[in-house]
């Protein structure tokens, strides 16, 4: 069985370190705060000009004009901070946010990312997303490993409009934990309940299956 | 004494024509000058060039003109909340320029503090950086980007006075104050109108140099996109 979309951001989770700034793209990636105990000084910063990032309110603490860069409302921490959306991505781009999570349409084996665009059926447009990852100090991708029928979204190089290029080092899947090195993917951890022949063989590019590959441990 | 104050959105627009620049502050609907878009819509100038960071939903915010079809261009970095905007750009109806969020905040920044480019890493190798300079800087490519500026700029604040000194309130700040620097013509709708004075000086965020015209909003209705909550 593959792992859920909460145990991905748990899994994820892990990679954060005390006091770090940190900005979670919307999807899997918001559910990553789910699993940041408030002992770790993490504050989450979200790019539409708010550092501290809290719960969601109670009914009667809704404010319309404190939401998250997804829109939803949101509570502010002790110590936040609100600034203007340049002061924002002067944080974000001046390589002060220690750790970004985003989601991922595909990532290829050079770190490339796509997240933004289906020609011809699917422009949203790329928000922060092509500065979040120019300019985070840790990027790191969660993501499902196929799309519905099976289809690999990490690939020998991706086929969709890129949000960055050369930036991706490790990602999370539903399948497993990878980062990709000069040689390309590198299986490091398994989902559980899979064998990393499994996950290599669902990807579509060259796994290297590292000597230390164990189960994930979430 | 400079009189900025006007009583309403309409006056307030004095002098929008068509194919002008418009700035329009806010996020999502956080901190849209709403009562300026409505009143803007009820001009019915068009072939607007609109710059601002979304496009509002099908019926509020800046999704009321293109339903008018009074937009011939959107300066966006995210469209996705409006349906009727996705439709019309991907039939070819309505010209857009995608541009990344931080991008887009810098330019609009430059374009009211004199910096006629600049460059950033951001999409340098993506379908951002085609046709544009891109340049090797200590090792690391950028590309340049032009700054925006406006005809008019539309911005809300929380708190004004009547030299047009403005205070935001929390993430309805977000684009507003880099619009405000970037519009030949700054229009403030402010919640609350105050005399010159009233505002301690270390708290305002745009100064009033930056704002042309000033007017209390009769109403907001501040409308939540994902009123998201948790329980007890």
């Amino acid at each position: 069985m593959p792992l859920t979309r909460e145990q991905i951001a748990k899994r994820i989770s892990q990679e954060v370190q005390p006091n770090y700034v940190v900005n979670l793209g919307i999807g899997i990636p918001t559910l990553v705060a789910n699993y940041i105990p408030e002992s770790m000084g993490v504050m989450l910063q979200s790019e539409n000009g708010l550092l501290g990032i809290g719960p969601f309110p109670l009914e009667n603490e809704v404010d319309a004009d404190l939401i998250n860069a997804g829109k939803q409302t949101v509570t502010a921490v002790k110590g936040a901070s609100f600034f203007s959306s340049s002061d924002s991505f002067a944080m974000i781009r001046g390589g002060h946010v220690d750790l970004t999570v985003l989601g991922a349409m595909q990532v290829d084996q050079e770190g490339n990312i796509a997240n933004w665009m289906i020609p011809g059926k699917m422009i949203k447009g790329m928000g922060g997303a092509m500065d979040l990852v120019a300019g985070a100090q840790r990027v790191i991708v969660a993501m499902q490993h196929t799309d519905k029928d099976g289809t690999p979204k990490l690939l020998k190089k991706c086929t969709l409009p890129l949000t960055g290029v050369k930036c991706i080092k490790k990602i999370v899947t539903d399948f497993g934990v990878l980062d990709i090195t000069p040689q390309g993917f590198v299986l490091i951890e398994h989902a559980p309940d899979l064998s990393p022949e499994q996950v290599v063989s669902a990807t579509g590019a060259s796994v290297e299956i590292s000597k230390e590959c164990r189960p994930m441990k979430i | 004494m400079n009189q900025k104050v006007f009583k309403d959105a309409k006056s307030a627009l004095t002098g929008v024509k068509d194919n002008m620049t418009i700035l329009v502050g806010g996020f999502g609907l956080c901190g849209i000058p709403e009562n300026l878009i409505v009143a803007l819509k009820e001009t019915g100038v068009k072939n607007l060039t609109c710059v601002s960071n979304n496009a509002g939903v099908d019926d509020f915010g800046l999704g009321l003109l293109l339903q008018t079809k009074q937009i011939k261009k959107m300066i966006s970095s995210y469209v996705g909340e409006n349906a009727t905007f996705e439709k019309q750009f991907l039939s070819g109806e309505l010209e857009v320029e995608l541009c990344p969020q931080g991008t887009l905040a810098e330019r609009l920044r430059a374009g009211g503090a004199g910096i006629p480019a600049f460059f950033t890493p951001t999409g340098v190798g993506t379908l951002v950086a085609q046709g544009k300079e891109v340049r090797n800087i200590d090792g690391r490519d950028y590309v340049l980007e032009k700054a925006i500026k406006g005809d008019f700029a539309l911005v809300r604040a929380w708190k004004g006075d009547k030299f047009g000194n403005l205070i935001y309130r929390k993430t309805a700040r977000n684009f507003n104050p880099m619009a405000a620097t970037a519009g030949k013509i700054t229009v403030a709708e402010v919640e609350e109108l105050v005399e010159i004075g009233d505002l301690d000086p270390d708290q305002i965020h745009t100064p009033g140099v930056f704002v042309q015209r000033i007017f209390k909003a009769p109403s907001l209705e501040k409308r939540i996109e994902q009123r998201t909550v948790r329980k007890n």
